[in-house]
């Protein structure tokens, strides 16, 4: 049996052609140049980062993104200094520790807030959504004098204690709350849970984006806080990164080269911890449990 | 097993009352239906004898023990839910098992319920997988694994079948049947589907507005209703009903017809009730009770619903599935005197 190609008309192929042009609309062009130059705006740091990283000192101020001479100098020097390490390790374990924090006491004060029915609950959730509006700066003196009264000047708790639970925090948990419906809490109240167990194997695991979006958006405020430690730390033994890396920029001149290879250096966990929580965002809620 | 009591029962929500002091005996193993519209309390009940809303007021008797202050997990209930409510992030085997966490049982021990309870609802083979990889009346039996592995007094279903597709329903229905003759636990469902009602309980409990209109068996509710409205909640199609006034000849109808019979006590304002499964047509040369022309035809296939404009009113009437009548041809219709029923316009009660 012979097998015949069945080949398109050329007014078919004509029409198909017509059809990929006429997709081609000025509203695309511009949505896709839009889209093309924040994308450029976005990226264009980071690369200019990994540039710098990569060119000697005297080649710093030649804005050109590929190194006449790229070197991997820098790297050696920040990573053969035992400085990098030690901010490394603080930012690490400061970054985590208010992240493991934030992310429970959040969910359980904005658990309480969505699933118990108490006097004054409406006035508590507005209490600490109104701190949203207070900047940073401004709470910095009353943090910084209360770290002084409890002694916590200079150490990791010091640095920790204001991100270890956020108004936002609970603010995002409690909306994600509102989405658990009642049944799953009332089905594990029957089968004979208390209440902490049942925010903690029932209503916690229906919410794992929300507790990813969380963690992601909190680690990333604590390894990138920059005036809070500071101003709480002034020994080189407790700086993070980004405090540490301005030591990099002496009264004469400032090494541009190798704040940016350590800045490069920091995005690494930052980068591993989206990639790991992402997943379970883009996962999502999977209200399988309840109707199909 | 256990019996349950419901004394004067009262649950208000703010100031609104919702329940107006229910009375209830329910008997150690009964299959007992709780049936009413939208909004007339029955899941409240539920949820009250559950432990899920606080008693205003009356009180909860599971076995010999006023449950009124128990939290739900020392009252040894276990409660199906309308949307399951088995949880995403678990498998099967431990959705099931779920309601032993807390029981003080060896793992062995657990492992071996669970096996026999996933045996019992057929469903050893699924026991691995996930919530999302099975079809609605897979889940509603895992729903039914979680709640049958503890062992309950009593078992409480909220509508557990009003998501599921027509004919998984009536097969989920038959299994929930089989289920309670084998365990012979009490069962208390709630629904607002009287079919569903009718085929499952021993006895049913119709319910509005915070009101226990009737409690009976099937039969029994459905041959002698209490009131206007369970007569027309329970059967489908719904009975007919037709006002009236009594005169020296018999009820005379706003219809336009007679009826040559009168109850005992008989008020002046009356309402008959004929299901239209009791009206037939008239044979040759015999007397009709009715007559009128059809309106519109519904075949179901074994039974066929006519609509017949009577006077200035409408009622339907079930013939056999054969039959077709034509649209506009004149029927005449007649009911065996027995199976009318008498109302009292006013209240709404039956009469004798």
């Amino acid at each position: 049996m012979s097998m015949t190609e069945i080949k398109p008309s050329s007014a078919t192929l004509e029409k198909q052609r017509s059809a990929s042009y006429s997709n081609i609309n000025p509203g695309k062009i511009i949505r896709w140049t839009l889209l093309f130059m924040g994308g450029v705006v976005m990226v264009m740091p980071i690369v200019y980062m990994l540039s710098t990283s990569l060119k000697w000192p005297h080649e710093i101020y030649n804005l050109s993104i590929i190194p006449d001479e790229p070197t991997l100098e820098n790297y050696i020097f920040v990573l053969e200094d035992g400085r990098f390490y030690k901010w490394f390790v603080n930012s690490l374990i400061i970054a985590t520790a208010t992240t493991v924090s934030a992310v429970l006491f959040d969910s359980m004060v904005g658990y309480t807030l969505c699933k118990f029915s108490f006097r004054g609950r409406m006035f508590v959730f507005i209490a600490i959504l109104s701190t949203l509006m207070i900047p940073t700066e401004m709470l910095v003196i009353p943090w910084y004098i209360m770290a002084r009264d409890f002694g916590w000047l200079n150490s990791y708790w010091g640095i920790m204690f204001p991100g270890m639970m956020t108004a936002f925090g609970t603010f995002l948990m409690k909306q994600f709350f509102e989405s658990v419906p009642d049944d799953f809490l009332e089905a594990a109240r029957i089968d004979g849970l208390n209440e902490f167990q049942i925010w903690w194997s029932v209503a916690m695991p229906l919410v794992t984006p929300a507790l990813s979006a969380l963690a992601i958006f909190v680690f990333l405020g604590n390894w990138t806080a920059f005036i809070w430690p500071l101003i709480v730390t002034n020994s080189p033994d407790l700086y993070t990164l980004p405090v540490g890396l301005t030591t990099f920029s002496v009264e004469q001149s400032v090494q541009w080269e190798l704040i940016m290879t350590g800045a490069a250096l920091a995005t690494i966990p930052t980068l591993i911890v989206f990639l790991v929580f992402q997943r379970y965002i883009i996962r999502g809620v999977v209200m399988a449990g309840l109707k199909g | 097993m256990a019996t349950v009591a419901l004394k004067d029962l009262v649950k208000t929500f703010d100031k609104t009352e919702v329940l107006h002091g229910i009375n209830l005996e329910i008997e150690d193993g009964e299959f007992v239906v709780f049936v009413g519209p939208s909004g007339c309390g029955k899941s409240t009940t539920l949820r009250m004898l559950a432990g899920l809303e606080e008693v205003t007021s009356g009180e909860i008797h599971i076995g010999d023990m006023m449950v009124n202050h128990l939290e739900p997990k020392e009252r040894n209930i276990a409660m199906v839910f309308q949307n399951y409510a088995i949880y995403p992030h678990m498998s099967v085997r431990k959705n099931i098992g779920f309601g032993l966490r807390t029981a003080k049982m060896s793992k062995q021990d657990k492992e071996k319920r669970i096996d026999e309870v996933a045996e019992i609802l057929s469903m050893s083979e699924l026991l691995d997988r996930r919530p999302s990889q099975l079809s609605g009346g897979q889940r509603q039996r895992v729903a039914i694994g979680r709640a049958m592995v503890r062992d309950p007094q009593v078992f409480l279903f909220d509508e557990p079948l009003s998501n599921l597709d027509a004919q998984l329903r009536t097969q989920m229905r038959l299994e929930i049947k089989k289920l309670h003759q084998r365990v012979g636990t009490t069962i208390i469902f709630v629904t607002h589907d009287q079919v569903e009602a009718m085929t499952l309980a021993d006895r049913i409990v119709i319910m509005k507005d915070g009101y226990i209109q009737q409690v009976g068996t099937p039969t029994e509710v459905y041959q002698n209703p209490a009131n206007l409205f369970v007569a027309q909640f329970i059967g489908a199609p719904s009975m007919n009903m037709l006002e009236g006034r009594l005169t020296n000849e018999g009820i005379v109808l706003d219809a336009g017809f007679t009826i040559p019979v009168r109850p005992k006590v008989a008020p002046q304002g009356m309402t008959i009730g004929i299901r239209p499964s009791e009206l037939t047509p008239a044979k040759e040369g015999e007397a009709a009770l009715m007559e009128g022309s059809v309106s519109v035809v519904e075949p179901l296939g074994s039974e066929t619903l006519i609509y017949v404009d009577v006077g200035s009113t409408e009622i339907v009437a079930t013939v056999p599935g054969r039959t077709l009548p034509e649209l506009g041809s004149r029927v005449r219709l007649n009911t065996p005197k027995e199976e009318i029923h008498f109302f009292d316009t006013k209240t709404g009660q039956a009469l004798k």
